[in-house]
């Protein structure tokens, strides 16, 4: 493995939920333990699994792992961190200013920059020299900062006036208000964050097109911001062998190759790092010292239960969908769950039974919604440009409130238009125009804005408002999007996810999100399952036992509506597909 | 002497206001006419109600105004200490008005932004 060889000090692993970062994390730890280095391996991981791993209880204080030498390990709770943060803030003015007033402020500090901010709080102390890190050769992160909060603590606006006179104007980072640690300090730990001397950022991947698109966007965000030593590691690659045995590997194995052939010019430069899928789960040591070792898999054990899974499809979540007759359908889910792929299934199966239907989608590579355009005659399909919107509500920003700003002000107005919460703003604003055809027929849109964003327009009012006003004017009786988007009868929103634990664990936090802000999710549908088809493979099949757990917990724990969508051994292109998608 | 004009912003997330779903003019027009009003001596506070709630604590009258009006009412605009004005934004005279700046030439539009900061 290229990214072992001689490592700096600090090493960081980021990609998206479910790419396998804390694993790989775990293994390069314990690989560099073994060579005698000492070692702390910190984890944000929300599944955090890192104690199970070991066999102890970790939480968030240093713990030395007995079974490994040399090896201790942290857990941070970037929701607790939050949380701790939210109390700091807030706790002083409960009982004093009323109830709904503290909410409101609660609110405030619950989006994910919120929650970003305060982990990398927590992380500082480990970026700087200090008693605590003297005693490490190596300190590994499963994760890594974004490059928008990286960005921000580098602006030097940012800090004038804000930790210095403990007030100030500091736009999105707002959050840094209540933390702690003095400048230097930020400033310390983005130096090293920089500093390719002490710094390795390792991008970790699947050998698929749209994660590898991400990946790079990733690399050239942090590239652009100093961070220069990169590598690669594409994870969980299905071995040439089992592509031999069965028709659904073989079609899995060309489609990955395929990714891997196709890599964005960006990443070819970077040293890559290949890891093969294997069939067990990484718990344990012995796992994990496999983990970075290319061992050809070996069935272990007798693990040859058949997979039983009798799941309903999406055709029988499309038939309570139906019944309205008209309606708004969103998909919602983390990057790279197939989100405008259920869309695209649910539009079609909808149109194909006969229904007005109209499709909106923001799919980055418009190949799916474009081989739909014109095909259903009761099929209406258009396509909203993220970045394209993004950058037009950035340009009316920076020309209305940016235009008499100072350099340091406009700085940080810009970069405030680069934070996560700019382009959902944007595209569910372009995507609104559209939600008012729901009265008529259905619409269905591959995007959802998360509770936070709805509880702050609709705090803000700015919203409510605005549509009040227009209506009012017209003399209709109406209803805001948020008593929209709150009324199933209305809205349905599908939460979508993948049969593996991380990506499971973060639908669940949009859910619980999106019930903050008073909206039930109607149901979830577990993507890409292995355990929805039949294989021959050994190695799927045991994936395919594994996903049932997950899809068990989605089940029992979740969701009392939900469907099961197969892995096809095509890409779900075009009505055909999509309606075998579905599960006709 | 010029009096000291505290503003009490409504909670947000980001001051720049970025978040809404669109730009606030009043706010836009409200930061630079506090900026004109500071360039001409005026004395002008602005607090977040979602970064400094305890500024909002810790003044009776603002905290009676929250309790009685709820947030919605915001802002809430004091004079040396005093209820000035609540629900909207002063405008340009009124901050002349109340900063004793002798004479406010012909009411020019407000250009823009948010200099100042907290605006939204």
């Amino acid at each position: 493995m290229q990214f072992l060889d001689q490592p700096p000090r600090f090493l960081f692993f980021t990609g998206k939920g479910g790419v396998g970062k804390t694993s790989i994390a775990c293994a390069t730890a314990i690989q560099l333990a073994a060579n005698g280095k000492r070692v702390l391996l910190v984890s944000t991981d929300p599944a955090s699994n890192v104690g199970q791993v070991f066999g102890i209880s970790i939480g968030n204080t240093v713990t030395a792992v007995p079974t490994v030498l040399n090896l201790s390990a942290l857990e941070i709770d970037p929701q607790a961190a939050a949380q701790v943060y939210r109390d700091r803030i807030v706790g002083p003015v409960r009982g004093i200013l009323p109830d709904d007033v503290v909410r409101g402020i609660e609110e405030q500090l619950s989006g994910a920059c919120t929650t970003e901010i305060a982990a990398f709080d927590e992380f500082t102390s480990l970026l700087i020299d200090s008693p605590l890190t003297a005693e490490y050769d190596h300190i590994v992160f499963d994760t890594a900062p974004t490059g928008h909060t990286i960005r921000l603590l580098q602006l030097p606006g940012a800090w004038s006036g804000f930790l210095e006179e403990g007030k100030g104007d500091a736009s999105c980072l707002g959050p840094l208000a209540g933390l702690e640690k003095q400048r230097e300090q930020y400033k310390a730990a983005v130096d090293a964050l920089a500093d390719d001397k002490r710094t390795r950022l390792i991008l970790v991947a699947r050998a698929q097109q749209s994660t590898l698109r991400e990946v790079a966007r990733t690399h050239e965000e942090l590239a652009g911001i100093g961070l220069k030593q990169q590598y690669l590691v594409i994870n969980g690659i299905l071995p040439k062998i089992e592509a031999e045995t069965d028709v659904l590997a073989a079609a899995i194995y060309k489609r990955e190759q395929a990714a891997l052939n196709g890599i964005p010019e960006v990443l070819k430069s970077l040293p890559q790092d290949q890891v093969a899928l294997k069939a067990f789960d990484l718990v344990g040591l012995d796992a994990l010292r496999q983990l970075l070792i290319d061992t050809p898999y070996q069935a272990r054990g007798t693990n040859d239960a058949p997979v039983e899974l009798d799941k309903p499809s999406l055709v029988q979540l499309v038939d309570s969908i139906a019944v309205e007759g008209h309606g708004l359908v969103m998909t919602m889910g983390k990057g790279g769950v197939g989100k405008t792929t259920i869309a695209a299934a649910v539009a079609v199966e909808l149109a194909h039974r006969g229904l007005a239907v109209h499709l909106t989608t923001s799919d980055p590579a418009a190949h799916l919604s474009d081989t739909l355009k014109g095909t259903l005659d009761n099929l209406t399909v258009s396509r909203i440009d993220p970045h394209e919107e993004t950058e037009r509500y950035r340009q009316h920003v920076l020309e209305t409130k940016g235009a008499t700003l100072d350099a340091h002000g406009r700085a940080l107005l810009e970069e405030d238009l680069r934070s996560p919460c700019t382009e959902e703003i944007a595209v569910f604003q372009a995507f609104s125009r559209i939600i008012r055809e729901a009265g008529k027929k259905f619409v269905v849109m591959d995007t959802a804005p998360t509770g936070h964003t709805l509880l702050l327009l609709d705090a803000t009012g700015a919203y409510h408002r605005e549509v009040a006003r227009q209506m009012d004017k017209a003399n209709l009786h109406f209803t805001t999007p948020m008593m929209q988007l709150q009324d199933p009868k209305q809205t349905k929103i599908l939460i979508v996810t993948l049969a593996e634990k991380t990506p499971v664990l973060e639908a669940a936090n949009l859910q619980e999100d999106l019930r903050r802000a008073g909206i039930e999710p109607w149901a979830w549908v577990v993507n890409n399952s292995v355990a929805a088809t039949t294989t021959n493979s050994a190695l799927l099949h045991q994936r395919a036992l594994n996903e049932l757990v997950e899809i068990d917990t989605v089940a029992k724990r979740y969701s009392k509506r939900y469907a099961v969508v197969p892995m096809l051994k095509d890409e779900p292109v075009g009505v055909k597909r999509l309606l075998e998608l579905a599960g006709h | 002497m010029t009096k000291s004009i505290q503003v009490f912003d409504p909670a947000m997330c980001c001051s720049s206001g970025v978040c809404g779903t669109e730009v606030d003019q009043q706010l836009v027009s409200f930061s630079a006419d506090a900026d004109w009003a500071k360039k001409n001596g005026a004395q002008i506070e602005r607090f977040n109600l979602a970064q400094q709630p305890m500024d909002f604590a810790n003044n009776k009258i603002v905290r009676d105004f929250l309790e009685r009006s709820g947030q919605d009412a915001l802002p809430l605009i004091l004079v040396e200490g005093e209820f000035a004005l609540a629900g909207r934004y002063p405008n340009r005279n009124e901050l002349a008005r109340w900063a004793g700046i002798a004479s406010v030439i012909e009411a020019q539009p407000a250009s823009s932004c948010c200099s100042g900061g907290k605006c939204c």
